[in-house]
């Protein structure tokens, strides 16, 4: 193989372990998990909580899935990066290129598994998004839930999909992906003027290979094994530290406390969903994940010329902008501002300092009117909408009553749900917060 | 059937005809076995596609045991559970009783993206939880990203009852 590789190369064969680690955990919880809509809740329950070394083999998976996500995303960025797509490698980018939508896939059906309240409403967002789609939005969603509703076909067609056809397809793509990296040779680091051209890239490769070429054994396995067992021992870590993640409330449909959020690797996705501007979400939904597909499936067209960096200036940038996007997002995902804080306690009357009855009455109302499920006062509330500590300085009265009664974009209009009198409390003690 | 002894002459060369109508028939014949295989399985997977659940009235409480004005979430089973769906099988709805006789029952899927919306009696609205979607309490939207109002169930009341006519999830 080519010299001096180093170890941007071993991100490929980890994720090659870490998705052994997942099919080797995942047979193992299979043969004590219940693929039941009725009975997949309390075998993940017993599963966690009575059965020796459940747990840490649920953490496992769990992290393990993480690890894939994450090494497949470093393992595209850097070939990307490389252009190590470009001839005659182009094959192998597409099928890695697959490969990523088959762990994303892999890693949303396998939250599902967890079967737990989240996991349920989960498939219902799911299906909602599918049901976006033009012509055949109705009949995909219908396709996922296996039906009108929730029920039990739901939860065996995803055991299927995460345990049987995915990973089928994902043993396949792999043998080629492999096969193909014994065809042409693993892409040497790219050099300064030496573009690629098809006509004369393979007398060049292996010309390049008998001068300087290495022993793929154990010349550069070793740092593969090294990070591998890097890799392994960091899941392992993680499963008996932090654990699995923690099973919800029981998957019953008419619980309607639920809060249902994506795990990691998909809540920047969840958060696009809630920043995007309303007439482009529908386009966001059906045109971003093709836009995405079209993107990866395009790139190996550009399969000859330049692969050093410095004549692609572009191609650093556009793997920072994807990940930094990504983190960005999912930063805002975490936080999620943007819902209701139905947990926010009531405004203290002791956080207003020198408060008045008005202000104790203005208060109360605050909170049971529901103002502080999107507004803050002190500390105390959500943040959907803006704080108001201080509302008083930069509103007048009779605009506060004006955006009460009439409500804006964000928010509903009060007119219909508050009393004059109950304006007039409310309007008063926010004038006053200055 | 005996193998030819080993000593014997090689078998006379296929002519192309018979080559190309052996190419033929095993490539005709792998993609019967195919299809043999393959077609159920994508029937199989379609099938919910095809068949259409039934909508049934289900109970959820007595006339009497709702309040005037009042919005409060009931329980009911789906139109045609599984025997194996367990909890799965229930769904809910916020029912108001308008008046004496008069009942309305909103979907609790957000219009949005299908979470479960929640009423919140004081405020006197229904909130989504997932991406701050807000509905009055006619089921219209009041803010957040909800596309359109909150979808009603059928309500209807028979022999003393409050029945909910089973409906598919609205989505899209």
């Amino acid at each position: 193989m080519p010299p001096r590789t180093g170890w941007w190369y071993v991100f490929g064969s980890a994720t090659f372990i870490a998705f052994v680690l997942q099919v080797v955990t995942g047979i193992a919880l299979a043969t004590a998990y219940v693929p039941s809509s009725g009975q997949a809740y309390d075998s993940l329950r017993f599963i966690s909580e009575q059965a020796l070394l459940g747990r840490f083999l649920r953490g496992m998976h769990y992290f393990g899935a993480s690890a894939m996500v994450l090494l497949i995303g470093i393992h595209v960025s850097r070939t990307y990066w490389m252009a190590a797509y470009k001839f005659p490698r182009e094959l192998s980018w597409l099928s890695g290129a697959v490969l990523l939508l088959l762990t994303l896939a892999l890693a949303f059906t396998g939250q599902l598994l967890r079967w737990d309240q989240n996991a349920v409403w989960s498939v219902i967002v799911g299906a909602a998004q599918a049901g976006r789609m033009p012509v055949v939005g109705g009949e995909l969603a219908r396709f996922l839930l296996a039906g009108d509703t929730i029920g039990g076909a739901t939860l065996s067609r995803f055991f299927a999909f995460h345990v049987f056809f995915i990973p089928a397809l994902v043993f396949g793509l792999v043998g080629l992906h492999l096969m193909l990296v014994l065809r042409h040779g693993i892409s040497e680091r790219p050099r300064d003027g030496q573009p690629v051209d098809p006509a004369t890239y393979r007398e060049r490769y292996q010309a390049m290979l008998k001068r300087e070429g290495v022993p793929f054994w154990p010349d550069a396995a070793w740092r593969d094994v090294v990070f591998g067992a890097a890799t392994v021992a960091t899941v392992v870590l993680l499963a008996i530290v932090v654990g699995p993640p923690a099973l919800g409330s029981p998957p019953d449909p008419s619980i309607l406390e639920a809060y249902p959020r994506p795990d990691w690797y998909l809540l920047w996705y969840f958060a696009v969903l809630a920043m995007a501007p309303e007439h482009l979400e529908s386009i966001i939904i059906i045109l971003g994940p093709l836009l995405f597909g079209a993107f990866l499936l395009l790139v190996p067209v550009f399969n000859r010329g330049d692969r050093s960096v410095r004549r692609r200036p572009w191609a650093p940038l556009v793997v920072v902008f994807i990940w930094t996007t990504i983190a960005a997002f999912w930063y805002a995902g975490e936080r999620a501002e943007w819902s209701p804080d139905f947990s926010a306690k009531p405004l203290p009357v002791s956080a207003l300092g020198n408060a008045t009855p008005e202000d104790a009455e203005g208060a109360r109302l605050f909170h049971s009117k529901g103002c502080e499920f999107c507004h803050a006062i002190e500390g105390y509330g959500g943040k959907r909408g803006p704080d108001l500590t201080v509302v008083g300085g930069r509103m007048t009265h009779d605009q506060i009553v004006a955006r009460i009664t009439n409500g804006s974009a964000n928010m509903p209009a009060y007119t219909r749900m508050l009393r004059p009198d109950e304006v007039q409390t409310l309007s008063e003690f926010l004038a006053r917060r200055r | 059937m005996d193998p030819a002894p080993p000593d014997s002459p090689p078998p006379p060369p296929l002519t192309p005809e018979r080559r190309r109508f052996l190419s033929r028939l095993s490539i005709g014949l792998s993609a019967a076995i195919a299809a043999v295989m393959g077609v159920p399985v994508v029937g199989f997977l379609l099938s919910p596609l095809t068949r259409r659940t039934p909508r049934v009235w289900r109970p959820v409480g007595r006339v009497d045991g709702f309040t005037v004005g009042e919005t409060v979430s009931v329980v009911f089973e789906d139109a045609s559970p599984l025997p194996w769906a367990g909890v799965t099988a229930r769904t809910a709805a916020w029912v108001r009783r308008d008046d004496e006789t008069h009942f309305t029952a909103f979907s609790v899927h957000c219009t949005h993206l299908g979470c479960p919306v929640r009423w919140v009696p004081d405020a006197g609205l229904f909130l989504c939880p997932c991406h701050g979607g807000v509905y009055y309490a006619d089921g219209t939207v009041s803010a957040g990203p909800p596309p359109r109002a909150l979808p009603q169930y059928p309500v209807r009341v028979h022999d003393g009852q409050v029945e909910i006519q089973t409906s598919p999830i609205p989505i899209a």
